[in-house]
C-alpha cells in the first residue's frame, strides 16, 4: 500500500513561491494518486482565504490551483485552527472547505501520516 | 535501512551543511540512500557557479563530490530549478538562454521523483527552514 503523506504549508500566498511549490507537491502526488492531505498553518492560512488580488503585486493567483485539488484526490484539507485564531479569522472566511484542528488533533493527524513534508 | 533525502534551503544556510552531513554519515553507516531531492532554493546546490571564499566550505562542491563518489541518484526539481536559473544544455537551448549551470551528476526532473523516492524509501528526511 502506499505510504500516506501529509503537507505542511506554512508561508503566506504573497511570500515568494513557497505556497505554489508545497501546492505543488500535492498535485503531483495527486496525479499519482498517492494518499494526500494538506494542512495550512501559520501564514499558510491566508492562502485558503477568498477575494485575494495577487495582480496587485504582480503575483499569480493560487486560488485555482487549490480549487483543483479535490480534482487531483486531494481532498483532506486541513486548517491549524490556533493560527486562524492568532490571525482573527474562523473557518467561515475561508475559500475552501479546510477542517480546522486544535494542537490535540494537529497532533493525530500528523501522527497518523507516514510521511510529512513542511515547507 | 532506504533513504530519501529532500533539501529546500539554499547552499548558505545551516540546513544545506546538516543534509550534506546527514547524508555522508547514512552513507558511512552503510545505508542506502535511494535519491537525493532538491527543490525549492535547495536547487541552487546543484549550480556548478558558485564560488566559496577559500576559507569556507563549499557545500555545492561537496554535493558534487559526494554524487560521483557514491554514484547517488541526485535531482533537481526542473521547475523550481527553472525559476531560479538552474540549466542543464537541454533546458538552455528550450528557452533560449546564453549559459549553463547545472554541475556534472545532476538530473533535472519533476516533483513525481520526489514522490517516487518517498514511497521506495523506508525514511524521508527533508531539510528546510535555516
Amino acid at each position: 500500500m502506499a505510504k500516506s503523506m501529509l503537507i505542511i504549508s506554512r508561508r503566506a500566498p504573497g511570500s515568494g513561491p513557497s505556497a505554489r511549490e508545497a501546492l505543488d507537491i500535492a498535485l503531483a502526488g495527486g496525479a499519482f494518486d498517492l494518499p494526500l492531505a494538506m494542512l495550512f498553518m501559520d501564514d499558510g492560512i491566508y492562502q485558503l482565504t477568498p477575494d485575494q488580488a495577487p495582480h496587485h503585486i504582480q503575483q499569480k493567483d493560487l486560488s485555482a490551483n487549490l480549487q483543483a485539488l479535490p480534482l487531483f484526490g486531494v481532498e483532506d484539507l486541513f486548517a491549524c485552527a490556533y493560527s486562524l485564531q492568532e490571525r482573527g479569522l474562523d473557518t467561515s472566511h475561508l475559500a475552501l472547505p479546510a477542517q480546522p484542528l486544535d494542537d490535540e488533533a494537529l497532533r493525530a493527524l500528523i501522527a497518523r501520516h507516514d510521511l510529512v513534508v513542511t515547507l | 535501512m532506504k533513504f530519501a533525502i529532500a533539501l529546500f534551503s539554499p547552499p548558505h544556510s545551516p540546513a544545506s551543511r546538516r543534509a550534506l552531513r546527514f547524508t555522508e554519515a547514512v552513507l558511512a553507516a552503510g545505508h542506502e540512500v535511494v535519491r537525493l531531492f532538491f527543490y525549492q532554493d535547495g536547487v541552487h546546490s546543484a549550480s556548478a557557479n558558485i564560488v566559496a571564499p577559500q576559507d569556507e566550505t563549499d557545500t555545492a562542491r561537496e554535493w558534487q563530490a559526494l554524487v560521483a563518489a557514491h554514484q547517488l541518484d541526485g535531482v533537481v526539481c526542473i521547475a523550481a530549478a527553472l525559476r531560479r536559473g538552474v540549466l542543464n544544455a537541454e533546458e538552455a537551448a528550450r528557452y533560449s538562454r546564453e549559459a549553463t549551470n547545472l554541475a556534472g551528476g545532476w538530473t533535472l526532473s519533476g516533483l513525481g521523483q520526489l514522490h517516487e523516492a518517498a514511497q521506495l524509501a523506508d525514511r524521508l528526511v527533508c531539510f528546510g527552514g535555516d
